[in-house]
């Protein structure tokens, strides 16, 4: 199954999103902690303001936790959070990785994401980012032969890894994996967004257990959202893939 | 004899999305790219004060802004692509930056500042219509017509936004499933005599209802990319329909169409919140013009929650009168819509729900749409009918029950025929078989088997639904355009959008079957403007197969005639001596007397004209005249106008047979059975309808148990924008073996046979859930969509805390 990163994720996007939620609510500096500012209808006037952080009382971090998926707005999501993390660190920049049986070179800061070097540095767009906070699965990639969500991993924690991205899924000679045979047998995809990662979470699952039932296969494969709904397609096209249909 | 109609085949984009090849609109990059992003309001209610961005505008990199006085003004309730004063929800976008990298572009965001003033906000549509109540808009909370007498005595009819409000009475009315007297709305109609109607049942069911909205959430959100080469757009957008948006999208960027490109061979999904072009589009193609750079703005999952639409929320009151053989004899349905911040309710279609699974004697219906501080809401996978669908389902039920009646005996005897009608004005339908369909439905299911086990099971019970799901499939008048190339091959120019249902595929098979050309040598032509498409319907209200098997039907006749022509010409004889096969057009008399389609088509480039596109019919949409013009002197050019006579509304129907087993212990619920039955006429592409009935059971089943938006009332900030709150079905949450079949009696007005089925997947599965969640609990209506876990244990716990007074977006 692909491993989720949610806690960690959620962390790091709910500070995003409360950041920017305070950014834009705020009242006249707070006496205490002022836990009630933010709610507080009867502010007239909001404004943005970097130094809001300074509210961050771990309390009020907390509540941004819980409120994660909830609130806010704002221009915040790709890349704040991670920069706001530290700058590099005396980190090298310049990583070796391999990527589908090839040694790349790619200058990536430490705070990408896999997905977003895979997509915009490597040019390898089959990975679909659908959330970018670890709920879809539409990234999957295998590190390691286990299927991984490509926006919840840094670039830097794969540099000894083995990542195999949906463009290495291929047979050596050239030929679709029977996962990528069988959804198409089975017309499998529809509109397709997500099926990079169900093909990757599929391979892993046949690669672990060759002849899963129908309903092992859903276990397996439910880290990976479908908002069409063709889960049963994909569901028979495991099937067909380890020779239980034809 | 079918050669391609009603067998399967691999829709040509089907490979790529396997292999990851095929490119979605935020795939593409272009040199020189730079990148926006959005500045969102974080306010529910409000007032743009000031906007400074000069500390922004300093920032390395930073190439500009874009706000609301760089495009055309939009007036309430319209939905501006960025906000001008007044803000109206969470998420509204209000600016959006440019930068050289998309880092810089976010980080700009934050180094500008915004001035608001707050306004009173409301999330709830009673709360607004109470006395008091706040108004989403400064000008009020609704939509009202309004009709002036002009010049000359003509009406002049437009809309204005007012403040409506109605009685304390009517509310708490209302609230208390009785029927809000003296309550004020914006639409009604009626047939019959609702009061003989009612006089007439033996039984009369009256019940209140409430459906909470919840958004689309597109896999792949709505990132567009656009650049401009010498006063032409390019344009890669995340859309359903293709040549459909030419217009609209021309007129956002003020250009002539003819130099759009709109670029669109994927789409992640939109179920119905991507049918037209969005407000969005207009900010990446007007800003990539004005920063002479190619530009892409990219939407996050955030946003896609905030500005990719939202089905419209219900709460209402539903009174049913029934006779004593189980005929309905009168309704009366009141519907109050949650809008959102567009005002886009779907009572109607709610109302055109009921009228077309029940076929009431009489019937009444009133609705408003009020305004709330939510997201912009659209269509939405049968909007209207199917969270309708969900509700009405238990209602009906009981009346059944009430009367002594097998609920599928009495699904039955009200069903809608070829003879019946559809919505208030009970126009015609092309054809119906609704009856059909439940008896295969129920062998298939085995709904008499079932019903005779026994339903308890230590702390589980069993429950068994059946549900319709109905929603008008198809349309006219558009245009279809195939080229048969000096290669002898079939090129079917598609102007249909692909938005994962594989229609635009299964429609063009239309044309190879009329003009009798195998499949492999076929060449669907499609995804982008200057491909040359012709004038196609938006990929909306399923309607695709129905339309489009006729476009395609039609142009392939017109190529068969100038074939025919042609052979006439040069072979002797007249046309009609003629026929076709094997890709010949050869004499009927004399079969080795022919051409190839190959040698045909060399000959229409030489004759010209009409028969390679010089010419081509009047009546064709200029968008289609301008993809002939392009294609002219390139083969035999078949192009038409539908024009095929008939009348009334085709309609896609579905019966759903569901079996659950409910734990009473946790409220958890597991789908054992499910089984969906199509009246859609002649089945046109078996496979893909096969994985139509699941897809759309899995959104029933979101419809019916899970999805919801969930608003903080006290703040009226969204309390689940990601995927994971919204809950959208996973693999774990629908049952993993679905039973399909379709009656498959054509429908006299398609030459294929077929009508559209997308939507009423999803209504049928909802109804049948709800229906069997009912079953389950000894017929306990909950009358809300969703009935999630935590109202069945608060149910069961004898609690009302989540289902009493038609609370909406919240828990």
């Amino acid at each position: 199954m692909p491993m989720r990163c949610n806690f960690l994720h959620l962390i790091i996007s709910s500070t995003v999103a409360y950041d920017a939620n305070n950014a834009r609510v705020r009242v006249p500096p707070p006496r205490n902690t002022d836990r009630h500012a933010f709610h507080n209808k009867k502010t007239e006037q909001c404004f943005v303001n970097d130094s809001v952080n300074l509210q961050l009382t771990r309390r009020r971090f907390i509540k941004g936790v819980i409120f994660s998926g909830a609130a806010a707005t704002s221009g915040a999501g790709i890349y704040l959070a991670a920069n706001a993390q530290s700058g590099n660190g005396g980190m090298e920049r310049l990583i070796t990785l391999t990527i589908n049986g090839r040694t790349r070179r790619v200058d990536v800061p430490p705070t990408e994401t896999l997905a977003n070097t895979l997509r915009y540095r490597l040019n390898l767009t089959g990975t679909k980012i659908g959330c970018n906070r670890g709920e879809c699965g539409a990234c999957t990639v295998l590190i390691d032969g286990v299927p991984n969500y490509a926006c919840s991993v840094l670039t830097h924690n794969v540099k000894t890894k083995q990542v195999t991205s949906i463009e290495g899924v291929k047979n050596e000679d050239g030929t679709l994996h029977a996962v990528q045979q069988a959804f198409i047998a089975e017309n499998a995809p529809q509109c397709g967004f997500c099926t990079p990662g169900q093909v990757m979470s599929a391979v892993a699952l046949l690669a672990n257990n060759p002849r899963p039932t129908k309903a092992e296969a859903a276990q397996a494969m439910s880290g990976n959202l479908c908002r069409c709904g063709a889960y049963e397609h994909y569901l028979n096209g495991v099937l067909r893939a380890s020779g239980q249909i034809a | 004899m079918s050669t391609h109609i009603g067998f399967d085949f691999t829709p040509p984009d089907v490979p790529g999305k396997v292999t990851g090849e095929i490119k979605y609109a935020e795939d593409y990059k272009r040199e020189g790219m730079v990148f926006a992003r959005l500045l969102t309001s974080p306010l529910p209610s409000g007032r743009v004060v000031g906007i400074d961005a000069r500390e922004a505008l300093r920032m390395d990199g930073v190439l500009g802004i874009f706000t609301a006085d760089d495009l055309p003004p939009v007036a309430p309730p319209g939905n501006p692509a960025l906000a001008s004063e007044y803000v109206s929800f969470v998420g509204q976008p209000i600016l959006a930056v440019a930068a050289v990298t998309e880092e810089i572009a976010e980080s700009a965001i934050e180094k500008i500042r915004v001035d608001f003033e707050r306004r009173p906000f409301v999330v709830d549509p009673l709360e607004s219509l109470t006395p008091g109540g706040a108004n989403a808009y400064p000008e009020g909370n609704t939509l009202v017509r309004t009709e002036e007498e002009g010049p000359e005595g003509t009406p002049i009819r437009g809309a204005e936004i007012r403040d409506v409000k109605w009685p304390q009475s009517a509310i708490d009315a209302l609230r208390a499933g009785k029927e809000p007297k003296g309550a004020e709305f914006t639409t009604d109609w009626s047939f019959g005599d609702l009061d003989a109607g009612f006089a007439e049942a033996a039984v009369i069911v009256e019940e209140p209802f409430v459906t909470i909205g919840y958004p689309h959430h597109s896999l792949e959100s709505r990132t567009c990319m656009a650049y401009w080469e010498n006063g032409k757009c390019y344009f890669h957008g995340s859309s359903q329909s293709q040549s459909a948006n030419d217009n609209g999208l021309a007129r956002m960027l003020d250009i002539d169409p003819a130099n759009l490109v709109f670029i669109n061979e994927a789409t992640g999904g939109g179920f119905g919140s991507k049918i037209g072009p969005y407000p969005y589009m207009a900010i990446s193609g007007n800003f990539a013009k004005r920063l002479n750079r190619p530009l892409q703005l990219r939407i996050t999952r955030e946003q896609e929650f905030y500005i990719g639409s939202a089905r419209s929320g219900m709460q209402g009151w539903i009174k049913m009168g029934v006779k004593a053989n189980g005929k309905v004899s009168a309704i009366d349905l009141v519907v109050v819509n949650d809008g959102g911040m567009t005002g886009a309710g779907s009572g109607n279609s709610s109302a055109q729900h009921v009228t077309v699974a029940y076929q009431p004697e009489n019937m009444r219906f009133r609705g408003i749409s009020v305004y709330t501080n939510t997201t912009p809401r659209g269509a939405q996978r049968g909007p209207g009918q199917n969270e309708m669908a969900a509700v009405l389902a238990p209602i009906a039920d009981k009346a059944a029950k009430a009367i002594g009646m097998d609920r599928v005996a009495f699904r039955r005897i009200n069903a809608i025929d070829s003879n019946g009608f559809q919505g208030g004005g009970q126009g015609p339908v092309t054809s119906a078989f609704v009856r059909e369909a439940l008896d295969q439905g129920m062998r298939t299911f085995g709904w008499e088997e079932k019903n005779a086990l026994a339903k308890q099971n230590g702390s589980k019970v069993r429950g068994l639904g059946v549900g319709i799901g109905y929603h008008g499939a198809g349309g006219r008048g558009y245009d279809g355009l195939v080229r048969i190339g000096t290669d002898g091959k079939l090129y079917i120019h598609s102007g249909v959008g692909n938005l994962g249902t594989y229609s635009y595929a299964g429609t063009c098979r239309a044309a190879a079957e009329a003009l009798q050309v195998p499949w492999e040598r076929c060449e669907i032509v499609r995804g982008r403007t200057d491909n040359h498409l012709p004038h196609s319907s938006g990929q909306g209200g399923s309607n695709t197969i129905f339309t489009h098997t006729r476009t395609n039907w039609v142009a392939a006749q017109d190529a068969i005639r100038k074939l025919k022509e042609i052979a006439a010409q040069d072979l002797g004889g007249e046309p009609e001596d003629y026929m076709i096969g094997d890709e010949r057009v050869f004499a009927t008399a004399e079969p080795s007397r022919g051409l190839s389609y190959a040698q045909a088509a060399a000959r229409a480039i030489e004759l010209g004209g009409k028969f390679s596109g010089e010419e081509y019919p009047d009546d064709i949409n200029p968008i289609t005249q301008r993809a002939v013009q392009g294609l002219a002197g390139s083969g035999l050019i078949g192009v038409a106008k539908d024009n095929i006579p008939g009348e009334g509304q085709p309609p896609g129907i579905l019966v759903g047979f569901c079996e659950i087993e409910l734990d009473k212990d946790t409220g958890k619920l597991e789908i054992l059975d499910y089984t969906a039955i199509a009246d859609c006429g002649t089945v046109v592409h078996p496979k893909n309808f096969e994985n139509a009935m699941r897809g759309g059971a899995v959104w029933g089943v979101g419809l019916a148990a899970f999805e919801r938006h969930v608003y903080d009332p006290q703040n009226g900030l969204p309390a689940n924008t990601g995927l994971y709150q919204s809950k959208p079905p996973t693999y774990l949450d629908v049952n993993v073996e679905t039973k399909m079949g379709a009656v498959n009696i054509p429908d006299p007005q398609n030459p294929t046979g077929g009508r559209g089925i997308g939507e009423p997947t999803q209504g049928a599965a909802a109804a049948a859930l709800a229906s069997a969640i009912s079953d389950a609990l000894d017929g306990h209506v909950f009358n809300t969509a969703p009935t999630t876990t935590d109202m069945i244990i608060n149910h069961l716990a004898g609690n009302d805390y989540s289902t009493k007074y038609l609370k909406t977006n919240t828990f």
